[in-house]
């Protein structure tokens, strides 16, 4: 009976919304509130009360795993104690805050990872999370808000949740909660009303959290096997991980395949130079951090060698940026996606416009 | 101010227009539900307490018939003008409500039709009738009662609903507000669709934004693939694909054709095909002028539309000319800043 108690993975239930105060926590803890009433044990593993008081009081009744201090340059943090949710067992662990970063000494580097070894261990987790830190949105988001999110999810994370709930307020609710002092203190507030917390910005990420929510739903109905196959031209320019980005957004809506390639005259990084070598490991680094299978490829020629890949392996659809090319653009027929476009007749093209933030008003 | 009134001033003056209009009426939220017992009348009601609370002036004019303890409890804080009956049947006191004059009306049940001999035949007019009054309406509607989706919601559930609300009754709302919750397997499908409904009125809503501050950015909120077709091109893969893309990214699909003049009548047979197969895809089609580049023609067009992916066809032709020049498939993608471009292989015998 044991045995076929840890043999189960737990259930991962993700609030989603697209701003603080839209009350993801709030509706988190008032369902913990409901199931305890029905007899599950629960606790709270992690809960940042950010000083609100109806929150706060959500959270009366529940039992609240202390959280871990750590010191850090002569600094305390608090971070949720995942051993001792651990030793606890509960059937139920409530964590907020999801896409939270560790401080550095903490045994994994992201919440997400301690929600997974909780998972793992059997325990269901429900979770908090707002949609711009999703990885495949961080071109994007930084297009509409200016703000360029340092902590994201990978999507295959929040692609794992069994629920994914959108906790949907009107931005002009947002707008009003925050004015009054409900969500930040009235500093914060100022800065916040001022940055992000515009109305068109505000508008545009509903919009998106409303669509990724429907995408999570479409996800568990639909289980087809992937006709696409994409292969993602990586390089050491910047560029690349927003071509990574997107082409595992096109992917994952598509049900596709995904491959990156870097392709290197010796077939293999360390005849490069170090600082052309280290944007291509990141680069590499990050695609399988998307889960996305990587290779380092041979060949003199990117444009011989990637339209080569893309025959041997039924790729269907090839993405390339522009800017890789952009210094031959006095020569017509010499770039990169020329030379792609002419030896690939028979494959897709892909050819992902550069995201910028134009800086409004 | 001066310089936009000269630009543009129809435009203009049809915002301010509207803005007056907008700020004698009342202002209308809907919560939308892809079920019964989601919560919607709870957020309803709560919110109206919440507006009272804040020092608006609230009744209630219409709950629901059958209702939880939750729901009496939180009516019993609220002041509520009783129903009318008509034979059996409840029906709001919108004379009453109208002579109140408060603020913020509360009034459930958005789809209720109402029995013969009443002043409207549907509650939305009567909510119409109260906004026009400059009354704001908090309302609630079920998924099932939007008449555009009533086929699919019944060929899911297979109960079809007699009231119907028209979908363009939300779409003008101030504010909709999805009211999500986990679904059975069964009931999936509803909560999507719930999901982006609410997802075209906020895109509509940020495209009127974005119109009224000139703001011509892509934002990509929402995918719009744009296939652009010539009378020659093997269009039916390339449209059969911007289908399925479109449907896979919950997306629009536009077609366009920039003008040809002397076309031979081979060719314009090849065009008529292209279109009809558009057409049956239910495709928005236009039609450019821009014969002299055809590239910057079908650009203009896609930032107008704000298309975030155009999917042409590889072009065909080869030679010197387009060596030096680049070829159109070339010149598109070099024009088109912020929009991701397609190249689709073409059958060799084209």
């Amino acid at each position: 009976m044991k045995q076929l108690q840890t043999a189960r993975r737990g259930r991962l239930k993700v609030f989603l919304s697209y701003a603080a105060g839209a009350g993801k926590t709030y509706r988190m803890l008032e369902e913990a509130q409901e199931l305890k009433k029905h007899g599950a044990d629960i606790v709270i593993g992690y809960f940042e009360p950010h000083g609100r008081k109806d929150t706060i009081e959500k959270t009366e009744d529940l039992e609240i795993i202390p959280r871990r201090r750590i010191e850090y340059r002569g600094c305390a943090f608090d971070e949720m104690d995942t051993d001792a949710i651990l030793r606890r067992a509960p059937q139920i662990c409530a964590v907020d805050e999801f896409p939270h970063t560790n401080v550095p000494g903490a045994e994994r580097a992201k919440r997400w990872e301690d929600v997974m070894v909780l998972l793992d261990a059997g325990i269901d987790v429900m979770t908090t999370m707002n949609l711009q830190h999703l990885e495949s949105l961080n071109d994007q988001i930084w297009q509409i808000s200016g703000i360029r999110v340092r902590e994201t999810v990978p999507d295959w994370v929040v692609k794992q949740a069994d629920e994914v709930v959108m906790v949907d307020v009107t931005p002009e609710a947002l707008i009003n909660r925050l004015r009054r002092g409900v969500v930040y203190s009235p500093d914060k507030a100022e800065r916040a009303l001022e940055n992000f917390f515009k109305e068109q910005t505000l508008t545009a990420l509903r919009e998106l959290a409303l669509r990724q929510a429907a995408h999570e739903v479409d996800l568990q109905l639909k289980d087809e096997r992937p006709a696409d196959r994409i292969l993602i031209h990586i390089t050491g320019e910047p560029t690349a991980a927003m071509l990574l980005r997107r082409g595992r957004r096109v992917a994952d809506y598509l049900r596709a395949e995904c491959f990156a390639v870097y392709v290197s005259p010796h077939g293999d990084l360390s005849d490069l130079s170090a600082s052309t070598r280290a944007p291509v490991e990141k680069h590499l680094n990050f695609a399988r951090s998307l889960h996305i299978e990587t290779r380092v490829l041979q060949g003199q020629n990117a444009a011989v060698t990637l339209v080569d890949f893309a025959h041997r392996y039924g790729i269907t659809q090839i993405f390339l940026t522009r800017s890789a090319s952009r210094h031959f653009n006095f020569l017509p027929g010499r770039s990169l996606i020329s030379q792609v476009l002419r030896l690939a007749q028979d494959v897709q093209i892909a050819v992902v416009a550069e995201r910028r933030n134009p800086t409004r008003p | 101010m001066d310089l936009e009134l000269r630009r543009d001033p129809e435009r203009l003056l049809e915002q301010i227009e509207e803005e007056e209009r907008r700020k004698k009426r009342g202002r209308l939220k809907i919560f939308l539900g892809y079920a019964s017992g989601v919560g919607k009348s709870v957020k309803m009601l709560a919110e109206g307490l919440r507006r009272r609370e804040r020092g608006e002036d609230v009744v209630v004019g219409a709950c629901q018939p059958k209702s939880s303890p939750e729901i009496d409890r939180l009516v019993a804080q609220h002041e509520v003008i009783p129903t009318l009956k008509i034979g059996n049947r409840d029906v709001i006191d919108i004379e009453r409500i109208l002579r109140r004059h408060p603020q913020v009306g509360v009034i459930d049940g958005l789809a209720y039709t109402n029995p013969p001999g009443s002043r409207h035949s549907e509650r939305w007019q009567e909510i119409e009738e109260l906004l026009n009054a400059g009354i704001s309406v908090i309302t609630s509607i079920n998924l099932h009662y939007i008449r555009e989706l009533q086929d699919e919601v019944a060929a899911i559930t297979g109960k079809r609903p007699a009231e119907t609300v028209p979908l363009d009754f939300l779409k003008n709302a101030d504010d909709i507000e999805v009211v999500d919750a986990p679904a059975r397997e069964n009931l999936s499908r509803l909560r999507e669709m719930a999901l982006l409904v609410a997802a075209e009125v906020v895109e509509s809503e940020l495209r009127a934004y974005l119109r009224a501050h000139r703001i011509e950015e892509i934002w990509g909120t929402q995918e719009r693939i744009l296939v652009g077709i010539t009378p020659r091109s093997d269009a039916r893969p390339i449209l059969e694909s911007g289908r399925r893309n479109a449907d896979r990214f919950h997306g629009e699909l536009f077609v366009a054709y920039v003008r040809q003049a002397d076309l031979s009548p081979a060719d314009e047979a090849a065009l008529e095909e292209n279109l009809a197969i558009a057409r049956d895809l239910n495709a928005t089609i236009k039609v450019l002028d821009g014969q002299r580049d055809p590239a910057r023609a079908l650009i203009a067009f896609a930032r107008e539309a704000g298309i975030t992916q155009i999917f042409i066809g590889h072009s065909m032709r080869k030679g010197l000319w387009h060596r030096l020049r680049g070829n159109p498939v070339e010149r598109l993608i070099q024009l088109a800043e912020g929009i991701d471009v397609r190249v689709f292989p073409q059958r060799t015998t084209a």
